[in-house]
């Protein structure tokens, strides 16, 4: 295979710049996730800690294989939203390894609101389950939450992305076959309860689980009757008396080795769907990525440099290399898996997309993943464009790229302006994750493009109206737009609201794409059927 | 010469005399029970017979079988070894009987030899010196308590027939006499089949020290010089050496000559030794020696004697066997520097020597540093059917400091793993102030026993590391997936791994995070530390503030041991589901703890019993061991018989449940 030979300086003073920009935004996204694990704060974790039960982080690692690698989704999900009462979406999510099977792990933050849902929390839990059932993980529920956030009920219950969605889709993972397992280790009230209820196998741990769909407050309400949380709906009566539960634990611990137990058990095996080559590192240090991407989104630069410190061995063959250049299609390996790579280098115009849509379809008859690094401004304007049908072009493109069966991997690595987002697999587009760094953009088009439309718009109004704009009125008139496109851009506001699957270091790119994709490969790859190509 | 030699002896002996043999070019015929179908003696015969089942009586003691064996492989000669059939008058008569040459003594050299009282009165008439003591045939109780207060207390009580310490008991006066000779008559019974005992002056500051002598039937007879086995564990021995401590020319002359005279005045020819016991309170005088017993055999100990000699003890064996004559005279022999012997043995020094029995997962024996004669290797297992001996580590060297300094390197580069072994014991007692200024006597042992099988408990740093090991994320992954091989893989900051492990009754929580470049922060129960850990080949080097030691570590599924120094720990990983089903050792029940004859059951159901009384009796590894009521109740079920054959962990009875 061709090896990527870099031109990259890491000497150069803009490689310093580059660098010293990208470690900027690291640090916010670092500080971003610090206060995500840190859940509900100081006195709630001491509290939770005090009643004999394991912090959530803690339980996942406790669950995991020693070594593991932990994939999490949405760390920094509802960050800033709802006042920062809700950390990290008080759920932590994520793939990891347990008993040698890559399972997805949905664990609630007791320490938040008592692990109630917000409406972000639910969206969190929902992308969890979607990327279960997409890539057949079985699923493992560590439950300590006492159900619907009352205050937000109208964006938790009523909609069918909502609330009991969560349940729809445990019922209809379990008819395909993916294991789902629940350890009740606090709360699981109301609707929640029907989370073990609707497991394959539920564990309840003794004192400290209870399951029921009133609490007693609520009973003694209805009617007249007291009772302890315990004797409505602890361990002993489930595990005894009920059956909701099949297995009780003394403790924390003891029910995690009893989901451990389970999964072992589920006699299952990771399908090999594709033809893996040893891994091997790539020549250049992926390191070096935070001095390659430029501080400034406008500034060009040869992606190629990029997928030099991704791929194994830096070795990349490239599909037509001389067509449609601005956009780069060619086959790697990423730790041994093989891929096909899409990565933008320029703006898309009609041949880059047709090139793109050709790719797609070797990827799709071949079975081979495809990985889009995404970082474009568009498709070509003007009337050159237009008239030679860059529309129906683009069309293709989005088109094999909706309809490929195989699996896809989306990461932000620049701006994401458009349509150029539809191409190259954005967020609809379902790719099986979708990952974002820390300097990227995305918005419908550009803040200042935005500005100057409306100001087109406000100025030609005012003309009308037969009255002057000067250009500082322009100036003030165009701020606010500038400021919220670059607020509402910020891969941070984009992450809070799930819009990515969580923001990677550019340096573990390689590694993300990797576990990205041996996690999908652990559903088969189904035949494509291709929609109607405009030609 | 010999030509085809069948070992009747399995384990380290028969190893021993093939390796003889293949330098002598004799032939070898090995024979083996089902329990050591693959074991290492069978491996290095030219030959190998399959004598019966497992249990001695069924196999190694069945000298019709042996004898067959030879005749069916053409042997000429048999040699028996040491235990099992190596001192049966019988066998060695039936052996001869048969055309074959027996290595060893003639059957009435045995005989006479094999009773004690017999054999002291005979040494006493030779003008050899004897303890005071009563040997003669009545055993009624209070005639015995009568030569006892003659004697004067203490005295010992020793079995008539057999050797190795049982039946024996010290009696310190008359009130302990009557249970002391019902046990003795009791276990000597059931070793020699023959209960009947004899009383003996017990000398308080005794040195074992015996002599090696050979005779020949050219009526040639030498001796090698002496070996002190001092230091005893109840009567057996724990570590030899050769030459004795603080021996004089003098007393070297007398006992020599006085061994000499015993092996004359029955005729001896072979190996054997003359045990004395000697007086040692005001240290070695050639006037406080006496004989006490003569084994008519090649000794587990000999090497040491081999090693000041420079002779080899079995090919001499072999010579004689052969009608040759003693290849030496006395005036060519001297002593060439010191040796010790220590025996490794698969026993638990801190469970009160409770013979271990299982499979040696990992053995590793300083061949590199001492002579090792050994009949186990790694994978072997260690059955309760035969002596528990893992092998015999010797040293040799000018002289007796730098034999004990080898001695202990020695014994800490024993490396084992699946059965618990005295190494650490051993070198404790190598490294003991007392033996090391050969002060020593044969109580040595019982009286530093804590100091000696103290432990050292595992350092935290040690705990870390084998909890790392555990964890498995040392070792580099073997898979392709990036989900094996992304070892501990976060978006951000750092994996953190929880391993809960144990170590005897020691319990750590241990949590750690890579620090990059083998580099770990571990909190050890709530206590951090920075280790470096990284391998070479077999070796482990564990850095920790700066320091940097060396480590042996082997790991078998959820156990890690680690080897520093001398000193190990054994971890297990303990998970929240271990405990599931649990079996041994509830207040409830009385539970086997290792597997063996169930002989006596002291209670019947209903019985009140308080803790700590004796409710039944175990023999197993050939001990006797009492099993004691684990608290004050009342006995509600016996679930195992007499005479039954019980399991490690089997629960024996049970107690009433107590009210809450």
């Amino acid at each position: 295979m061709a090896v990527i030979r870099s031109q990259f300086n890491p000497k150069s003073d803009a490689a310093q710049a580059n660098r010293a920009a990208m470690q900027a935004k690291l640090v916010e996204v670092e500080a971003a996730v610090a206060l995500a694990e840190a859940g509900g704060g100081e006195d709630a974790r001491a509290r939770h800690v005090k009643r004999g039960k394991l912090l959530p982080r803690e339980r996942v690692a406790r669950l995991l294989d020693h070594g593991s690698p932990f994939l999490e989704i949405g760390t920094t999900a509802a960050h800033g939203l709802y006042g920062g009462a809700s950390p990290s979406a008080g759920i932590v999510t994520g793939i990891g390894r347990v008993e040698g099977r890559e399972v997805m792990i949905v664990a609630n933050d007791a320490t938040v609101k008592g692990g109630t849902y917000y409406p972000m929390t639910v969206k969190k839990h929902l992308r969890a389950q979607e990327i279960a059932e997409e890539n057949g993980l079985p699923c493992v529920y560590l439950v300590d939450s006492g159900g619907a956030n009352l205050p937000n009920q109208d964006e938790v219950f009523p909609d069918r992305d909502h609330f009991g969605r969560i349940f729809y889709n445990q019922a209809r993972m379990s008819a395909k076959g993916i294991a789902q397992i629940a350890a009740v280790m606090g709360s699981c009230t109301a609707g929640g309860a029907y989370v073990p209820a609707m497991s394959d196998e539920a564990i309840i741990v003794k004192d400290q689980g209870t399951i029921f769909l009133a609490g007693p407050p609520l009973v003694k309400a209805a009617t007249g009757e007291e009772v302890s949380a315990e004797d409505l709906g602890g361990g002993d009566v489930h595990t005894r008396l009920s059956g909701v539960a099949d297995h009780l634990a003394r403790d924390d611990a003891h029910a995690l080795a009893l989901v451990r137990r389970a999964v072992a058990g589920l006699n299952t095996r990771k399908p090999g769907t594709v033809v893996r080559s040893v891994p091997e590192d790539p020549l250049y240090d992926p390191e070096e990525i935070a001095a390659i991407v430029p501080a400034s989104l406008s500034t060009p630069y040869d992606v190629r440099e990029v997928l030099a410190r991704i791929v194994d061995g830096s070795r990349f063959d490239e599909f037509k290399a001389r067509y449609g250049t601005t956009l780069v299609c060619g086959f790697a390996h990423i730790h041994g898996i093989p891929v096909g790579i899409i990565a933008n280098n320029g703006v898309l115009f009609s041949e880059s997309a047709l090139k793109g849509a050709h790719f797609v379809e070797l990827c799709s008859q071949r079975k081979i993943p495809l990985v889009f690094l995404q970082n474009i401004t568009g498709f070509m304007v003007g009337r050159r464009y237009e008239t030679e049908g860059i529309a129906k072009h683009g069309a293709k493109l989005v088109t094999a790229v909706a309809t490929t069966s195989v699996p896809k991997v989306t990461v932000m690595i620049g701006g994401s302006f458009g349509a150029g987002n539809y191409g190259m697999a954005g967020r609809a587009y379902s790719p099986r994750f979708l990952w974002s760094w820390p300097n990227s953009r995305i918005s419908v088009m550009g803040g200042a493009q935005a500005a100057g439309v409306l100001a087109t718009v406000r100025r030609e109004a005012m003309g009308r109206a037969g009255r002057s704009w000067s250009s500082e009125e322009e100036a003030s008139f165009k701020q606010p737009v500038l400021d919220r496109f670059d607020e509402q851009s910020h891969p941070l506001y984009a992450s809070a609201r799930l819009w990515d699957d969580g923001i990677v270091d550019p340096a573990k790119t390689r590694q993300v794409l990797a576990l990205s994709l041996s996690a999908a490969l652990n559903a088969p790859i189904e035949e494509t059927r291709f929609g109607v190509f405009r030609m | 010469m010999i030509r085809k030699l069948l070992i009747a002896n399995r384990g380290e002996i028969a190893c021993r005399i093939i390796r003889t043999c293949r330098r002598l070019a004799i032939a070898t015929v090995a024979v083996y029970s089902d329990a050591d179908r693959d074991a290492l003696h069978v491996e290095q015969a030219d030959e190998a017979v399959h004598i019966g089942p497992a249990p001695a009586t069924e196999s190694y003691l069945r000298g019709d079988a042996i004898i067959d064996a030879a005749l069916r492989t053409d042997a000429d000669a048999i040699h028996p070894g040491y235990g099992f059939l190596s001192e049966n008058a019988a066998f060695a008569e039936a052996v001869t009987a048969a055309g074959l040459r027996f290595v060893g003594p003639s059957a009435a050299a045995i005989r006479a030899m094999g009773l004690k009282d017999a054999a002291k009165a005979l040494m006493e008439n030779s003008g050899v010196p004897v303890v005071p003591g009563y040997h003669g045939e009545s055993q009624d109780p209070d005639l015995l308590l009568a030569e006892a207060e003659r004697i004067g207390f203490p005295v010992l009580i020793k079995a008539r027939a057999g050797g190795g310490g049982k039946g024996m008991r010290r009696v310190d006066d008359g009130m302990a006499l009557r249970d002391a000779l019902a046990s003795a008559q009791r276990e000597a019974l059931a070793a020699f089949g023959d209960g009947a005992c004899l009383i003996e002056k017990y000398v308080t500051h005794p040195r074992h020290i015996e002599i090696q002598v050979f005779g020949d039937d050219h009526g040639h007879a030498v001796h090698l010089f002496e070996r002190d086995c001092s230091l005893q564990r109840r009567h057996q021995k724990v570590i030899e050496e050769a030459p004795a401590p603080g021996m004089s020319e003098e007393m070297r002359y007398a006992m020599g000559e006085a061994a000499v005279r015993a092996a004359r005045a029955i005729g001896y020819s072979g190996a054997g030794t003359i045990e004395f016991i000697a007086d040692a309170s005001e240290g070695l005088k050639a006037d406080r020696f006496w004989f006490m017993e003569m084994n008519t055999r090649l000794q587990v100990e000999h090497p040491v004697t081999e090693a000041i000699t420079g002779i080899d003890l079995v090919e001499w064996q072999l010579r004689v066997a052969s009608g040759e004559p003693l290849p030496l005279r006395q005036e060519d022999l001297a002593i060439n520097g010191w040796a010790m012997e220590a025996r490794l043995y698969a026993e638990d020094a801190g469970r009160g020597f409770l013979p271990s029995t299982g499979t040696l997962t990992h053995l590793h024996l300083p061949e590199d540093l001492a002579r090792i004669d050994s009949g186990v290797r790694t994978g072997d297992s260690i059955s309760p059917f035969y002596d528990p001996m893992i092998a015999k580590i010797i040293v040799h060297a000018p002289d007796r400091a730098t034999a004990l300094t080898r001695l202990a390197g020695a014994l800490g580069n024993v490396r084992s793993t699946g059965v618990a072994t005295n190494a650490a014991f051993l070198r404790h007692l190598a490294e003991q102030p007392d033996f090391a200024a050969g002060r020593h006597d044969t109580g040595l042992i019982e009286r530093d026993l804590g100091t000696l099988t103290d432990s050292r408990p595992a350092p935290d740093e040690i705990a870390a590391c084998a909890a790392l090991v555990l964890s498995g994320m040392l070792e580099p992954g073997a898979s392709l997936d990036p989900w094996d091989s992304l070892s501990g893989f976060r978006l951000w900051g750092q994996a953190r791994h929880f391993v809960t492990l144990h170590h005897r009754d020691q319990h750590w929580q241990v949590s750690f995070a890579s620090s990059g470049d083998g580099t770990w922060s571990a909190c050890v129960d709530g206590k951090i530390l920075s280790l470096t850990v990284r391998r070479t080949g077999e070796t482990w080097r564990l850095t920790v503030e700066g320091v940097t030691t060396m480590l042996h570590i082997v790991r078998d599924r959820d156990q890690a041991t680690i080897f520093r120094g001398g000193d190990s720990w054994s971890f297990d990983r303990t998970g929240p589901l271990d405990g599931e089903h649990e079996t041994t050792g509830g207040g409830d029940q009385v539970v086997a703890p290792m597997p063996g004859l169930l002989k006596v059951v002291c209670v019947s159901p209903g019985q009140a019993v308080t803790a700590g009384k004796t409710v039944a009796v175990m023999e197993a590894m050939k001990m006797e061991l009492a099993l004691a009521a684990p608290r004050d109740g009342k006995i509600a079920e016996l679930l195992s018989a007499e005479g039954e054959q019980v399991q490690e962990g089997a629960v024996i009875l049970l107690l009433e449940p107590e009210d809450e």
